[in-house]
This record gives structure tokens, sequence and C-alpha cells, in this order.
């Protein structure tokens, strides 16, 4: 795999990491990045974030259904009452967070980057929308209960 | 004061959020607590109540964060009342933003119970302890 890959994948791994251990009290632990083939999500429950700046691109999170169950019960106890409804927003806001910390870890390496706000993506099957021809890495990661994914997507990435 | 006698408006577009941090408050004895998912809720809630903060979410649709912290600080009976600004972005061009419009202290995402609780207790000069 290509160098640039795995060190434009570290600022994602590390916002990722930090996101979910200080909102949700889990250990994330990262897999190997890889290139992702085709578009389709690899969880349950998908957000997609845009970015403008330096470089366009995209970053999504995906999560399998336990595994997004598992980080909710976490975030919220017993204070859950629409599943579905809370599930989609968490997922939203998690995108968000790790978005934010994962462009400081950028911005550290001199790339500059806004995003807009997420969009959440649901059903069987569902397709991640990144932008057209270009490379997605994916990271997957583990939790005690299940996986989920982090995937983005720039120009000036090595074709 | 007392953490018993604050009364706080968490302002975020996500119920999550205002769960997350409504149970944050709770756990150190607030125990008046509103919530409102849009700028235009909370500043309905401000004029009908007095409140001694509002946590206030940067990134909203309809009216942003940012536009309702400028609505309570050119309002004469709101202009007073402390802000706490809660973003995603740790720029320092968004901080120097909010920090001009008005915002008391700003909390960056995702942040600890721990970071709330001391950021609350600077604001309102209360022991952390409570």
């Amino acid at each position: 795999m290509h160098d640039d890959y795995l060190t434009l994948a570290k600022p994602f791994i590390q916002a990722t990491q930090h996101v979910l251990s200080t909102m949700a009290f889990v250990e994330a632990i990262p897999g190997t990045p890889f290139i992702k083939k085709g578009l389709t999500a690899p969880g349950d429950v998908s957000a997609i974030i845009g970015f403008t700046g330096d470089r366009n691109g995209t970053m999504a999170l995906s999560f399998t259904k336990k595994c997004a169950i598992f980080i909710l019960k976490n975030m919220l106890g017993d204070d859950i009452q629409d599943i579905v409804q809370d599930i989609k927003e968490t997922v939203g806001e998690l995108t968000n967070m790790i978005s934010g910390q994962s462009r400081v870890n950028l911005s550290q390496m001199g790339i500059n980057l806004q995003a807009a706000i997420p969009t959440i993506i649901l059903g069987d099957n569902h397709t991640i929308e990144h932008m057209k021809n270009r490379i997605i890495i994916t990271t997957p990661f583990s939790t005690p209960q299940g996986e989920f994914f982090v995937e983005f997507s720039l120009e000036q990435l090595p074709q | 004061m007392k953490t018993g006698d604050v009364r706080i408006l968490v302002v975020d577009d996500f119920s999550t959020m205002r769960k997350i941090i409504k149970a944050m408050l709770k756990r150190i004895g607030i125990k008046f607590i509103d919530d409102a998912e849009d700028g235009k809720v909370a500043l309905d809630l401000l004029k009908s109540q007095p409140y001694n903060l509002v946590i206030l979410d940067w990134n909203m649709p309809n009216m942003s964060g940012l536009d309702l912290l400028r609505s309570i600080r050119t309002d004469e009976k709101l202009k007073h009342v402390p802000v706490l600004m809660v973003t995603s972005e740790a720029k320092e061009s968004q901080i120097i933003i909010a920090v001009q419009s008005g915002a008391s202290n700003y909390i960056v995402k995702p942040f600890t119970e721990a970071t709330l609780i001391k950021k609350l207790c600077a604001i309102l000069k209360i022991e952390e302890t409570g």
C-alpha cells in the first residue's frame, strides 16, 4: 500500500480512538487500512461528511448494528427513547466529532480542510457515495461488541 | 452559588448530545436543566424564564449557535447570561470569533465530564465539589 495512504490514515485513526474513548468509553482497536473496492457500506448504518479546503474529499463512518447499539448504550445508558432515531443521531454526531479531530490532526500536517454537516444513511447494502473515481481508504475498528469502519477519500491521493 | 440553585439551558440539534450533557450536569447536582433543539426555541425559553448559563452548540440548522449568541448579546434582558459554546472545531479562528461574539468560554467535542464541569464552575464561580 502506498505510504501516503497510511500517512493520511493516521490522523483519522487517532481521532477515532480519541472520540470513542472520550464520549463512549470504548476502546476501538484499529486494523490495517486498505483500499476499498466499490461503494457498498461495510456496516448497517453510516454517515458521510464532505470536505473542502486544501483538498476536496469525504469521510465516512459505518457501524454494524450490534456495534452501533453497544456504543449508543455506552453513551446514553438507559435514556434511549427511539433507538433508530438515537442511533442515526449518534452516528452523525460521532462522524462530526471525528471529522473535527481528524482535521485538527491533518492541519498539523499542513492540510487544512473544512467540513459540511454529515448525511446519515441506513438500510441493507446501502452505498456510501464518496467522490467518483477516487481512492477510498478504509480502516476497520473492532470493539467488544462488533466492528465499525472509518473511510476517507481525498484529492491528490496517488492513483 | 450552589449547583442545586443553578438553572441551565442546553441547546443542540442532536438529542444525543443534549442527553449526554444533561446527564453530566445531573451527576453534579444541577436540578434545573431545560433543553432546546434549535436557536428559535432556545430564544423563546430564554425570554420566558431566567437561566444562569446557556450551553450552546455552534453548528445548528435554521439558527446557528453563533446567531443565537449574537441575539442574546444584543438583547437588553439577556445580554448578561453566560454562554458556553460547544464546537467540534478546535480552530483558533473559530474560537476568536466565538469570544468576539460574546461567548463566556468554549468547549471542544469530544469532551469529558470533568472538562465540562471545570468550565461550568469557572463561569458560574462555584466550587467543583458543589
